[in-house]
């Protein structure tokens, strides 16, 4: 393979992907090989994306692009007990990952049905169990960097299968912990989630950290709905103000699937959130939730691309955004309906709330229709804390600080309400409280929401 | 001393004097009603005293208690005891009605040293109201106001009103979009708060609500001053007349 460019950063990428390889799971299994090679050598020729492309234009990444990172080693020493507050009750496993390595003293695998696999991608590969095939199936690498790079550098995660009519009520957690580094690292957890035909099962990813440092974490998450599954994916980030964190949630739904994917947003320094759920199947149902509150200098972009490829499904998107101090959110929600997907119902639906003049906030709207009978729906709003909201709880009694925080919770309970009652829900409304920003800007009038209405397309 | 004291009260909102010179004097155990047309004056005069900010006063006091109220902030108002029944009730999604309402109720028990009341104790408390007002229980976990009926919001303000039992209750048109039926609800659950150390203002436009809530004293707000004063049969001769014909007589007093 040749390098068309050589900037130092892509040296160090060669560099870093040279070393791997020499020690790398399954690195005997020759398709892995080549999947690996064909990563990195796609990775080389797109090199990282630039604002001039549309994708990327609300986000500048050279935080990332400009940066030499080191492969995170799996060294770091973490106690059990600084965990504790990660762990979310009533999960049913939770795999740790540090730095990107699993760590399997901190983890605990539960009691689980029959026929269900919990365990690192590393595991199973080791085990050369047939993830041929499955592996980099659907998360295509062709126009997508860090899809491509995280192929190359693919060597852990969590993997979880569930077999044909199983359903495992409680959570399965896999909790991603940055620990602080003496020199910018990086890993690219890659995780593989099979659920076969009629099983039912919840997986949440969360990225934490526990100390202060520059980690770039650059995850792809595959996820295969088989018919007639229900699925709720989680992804939780509240990682240090220094982390960079890019992930790639790519969905596969088959017929009569319905699946959930939920993103709370709280940390990192800058967030890139992709949500690209494909539905493949008639009859699919999507619900793309997400909530994301952004404070100091946070970037935080989610992208979603809902691609309608079947008739009957149906797709919801609904995105809040709270925003402080100077933080910037993106929300950039495509819907690509396929020449055969009548009937297709699509929405989306993105609500901001900017709480001061500095704080900013994109949204976008990019509908793609190409059959001719389809309901798609979109709308987006940008507004601030509503004065006559603040009245009403104050002249009950409320102060104003407290008033305040009721509408904010409020707002991002709207969120929360999506997800369905259980461990995870009461969990992440704890933690959504606990986030909060308090004080805040100078309330507007009323009547500042600004309601706006984007032109299709499409 | 009165309960409240208006003296000379002049009220702009957004540059425009809409209250002009407001006296009134209010005591504990009354009901006063004050009517008038639209854009007369009416709602500003019941959210100066639920104490709105974005409304400036340019002169004149009001002592409610004997304290300067336009000195508090609407919490402190409120938890002194004024209650405002909102004319277009707010919907806050997210919020349940109980947990809204508990908040509420903890609040001034707070400013007041008491000891905060807990669900276990507030929610019979609360069905008790919400049975007078005749509201299904399930409002109590519905969001605040959000998806009620125009009806269903006004109820749930004297639900509200009487979970929290102010000295001084003002209703900015309750009355307004109600049908006879609901109208008697709300007038059954206001009369209920009727007693001697609490004081009622019903703002209205109508004089329809004070046929069931009959009040001890009428008075004509037109263009931000109070025209005429009178009893329960001044609202029957408005009705009669129209608030022009009794603001001509009381241009010739």
């Amino acid at each position: 393979m040749s390098l068309t460019t050589t900037t130092p950063e892509l040296q160090s990428y060669l560099e870093s992907f040279t070393r791997f390889e020499k020690s790398a799971p399954g690195q005997e299994q020759g398709w892995l090989r080549t999947l690996r090679q064909e990563g990195f050598a796609r990775f080389s020729e797109l090199g990282f994306p630039t604002t001039h492309e549309e994708d990327w234009r609300f986000t500048n990444i050279s935080p990332i692009s400009r940066t030499t990172f080191q492969l995170a080693d799996g060294s770091a020493k973490v106690k059990a007990r600084d965990l504790d507050p990660f762990r979310i009750p009533g999960a049913a496993s939770q795999l740790v990952f540090v730095n990107g390595h699993y760590t399997p003293e901190l983890s605990s695998l539960g009691k689980l049905p029959k026929g269900v696999r919990v365990c690192s991608l590393a595991e199973a590969i080791e085990h050369a169990r047939s993830l041929e095939g499955l592996l980099g199936r659907y998360a295509s690498f062709d126009r997508d960097a860090f899809i491509a790079l995280n192929t190359a550098f693919l060597a852990d995660g969590g993997h979880v299968y569930i077999p044909r009519g199983v359903v495992v009520e409680a959570p399965i957690c896999l909790l991603y912990v940055s620990t602080g580094n003496s020199a910018p690292a990086m890993a690219h957890p890659r995780n593989l989630v099979v659920a076969e035909a009629h099983s039912q099962v919840t997986v949440v990813e969360d990225y934490v950290s526990i100390d202060s440092g520059v980690i770039f974490s650059n995850i792809v998450t595959e996820l295969y709905a088989g018919p007639d599954t229900v699925v709720a994916h989680y992804m939780i980030e509240r990682e240090d103000t220094q982390a960079l964190n890019v992930s790639t949630l790519r969905i596969q739904q088959e017929r009569n699937a319905n699946v959930e994917s939920h993103s709370l947003l709280l940390g990192g320094a800058l967030v890139r959130n992709n949500v690209h759920p494909v539905l493949a199947g008639e009859g699919g149902e999507c619900l793309i939730n997400g909530l994301f509150i952004g404070k100091g200098r946070q970037h935080m972009d989610n992208y979603m691309l809902v691609e309608h490829a079947q008739p009957h499904c149906n797709s919801r998107q609904f995105y809040n955004g709270i925003l402080d101090e100077q933080a910037h959110g993106v929300f950039h929600g495509r819907i690509i309906v396929h020449k055969d997907a009548q009937k297709t119902d699509a929405k989306q639906t993105n609500r901001n709330l900017l709480l001061s003049d500095e704080a900013q906030i994109d949204t976008k709207p990019q509908l793609e229709i190409y059959a001719d009978d389809v309901k798609c729906t979109h709308g987006a709003t940008i507004g601030q804390v509503e004065e006559n909201a603040l009245f009403y709880l104050r002249s009950r009694g409320l102060d104003e600080i407290a008033a305040r925080r009721l509408l904010l919770y409020a707002f991002a309970s709207e969120c929360l309400e999506r997800m369905r009652t259980g461990p995870v829900r009461t969990y992440l409304e704890a933690l959504t409280t606990s986030w909060l920003p308090e004080g805040m800007a100078l309330v507007q009038a009323a009547g500042a929401e600004v309601q706006r209405n984007w032109e299709e397309l499409g | 001393m009165s309960l409240l004291e208006i003296k000379d009260l002049h009220v702009k909102v957004e540059n425009h004097e809409i209250l002009k010179g407001i006296d009134l004097s209010v005591n504990a155990g009354e009901v006063h009603s004050i009517m008038g047309p639209n854009g007369s004056g009416k709602s500003t005069l019941a959210q100066v005293l639920a104490r709105r900010e974005t409304f400036v006063v340019t002169a004149g006091e009001v002592l409610y208690k004997g304290k300067d109220l336009l000195a508090m902030k609407p919490e402190e108002a409120a938890c002194e005891g004024v209650f405002l029944a909102f004319q277009y009730p707010v919907e806050v999604p997210g919020i349940s009605n109980a947990y809204f309402l508990r908040s509420a109720v903890n609040a001034r028990r707070k400013y007041r040293g008491e000891e905060e009341m807990d669900a276990m104790d507030f929610i019979p408390y609360y069905k008790e109201k919400m049975k007078l007002l005749e509201m299904d229980e399930r409002f109590m976990n519905r969001s605040v106001n959000e998806g009620f009926s125009g009806g269903e919001k006004k109820r749930n303000e004297i639900v509200q009103m009487a979970v929290l039992e102010p000295k001084l209750a003002i209703l900015d048109e309750t009355d307004s979009g109600l049908d006879i039926d609901a109208l008697k609800i709300v007038a059954k659950g206001v009369n209920a708060m009727r007693s001697p150390d609490r004081a009622i203002v019903v703002v209205t436009h109508y004089q329809r609500l004070l046929n069931y809530v009959v009040p001890d004293f009428v008075h004509v707000l037109v263009d931000g001053r109070i025209v005429k004063s009178g009893g329960p049969e001044l609202a029957l001769e408005l009705e009669d007349k129209g608030y022009a014909g009794v603001e001509g007589e009381a241009v010739r007093v």
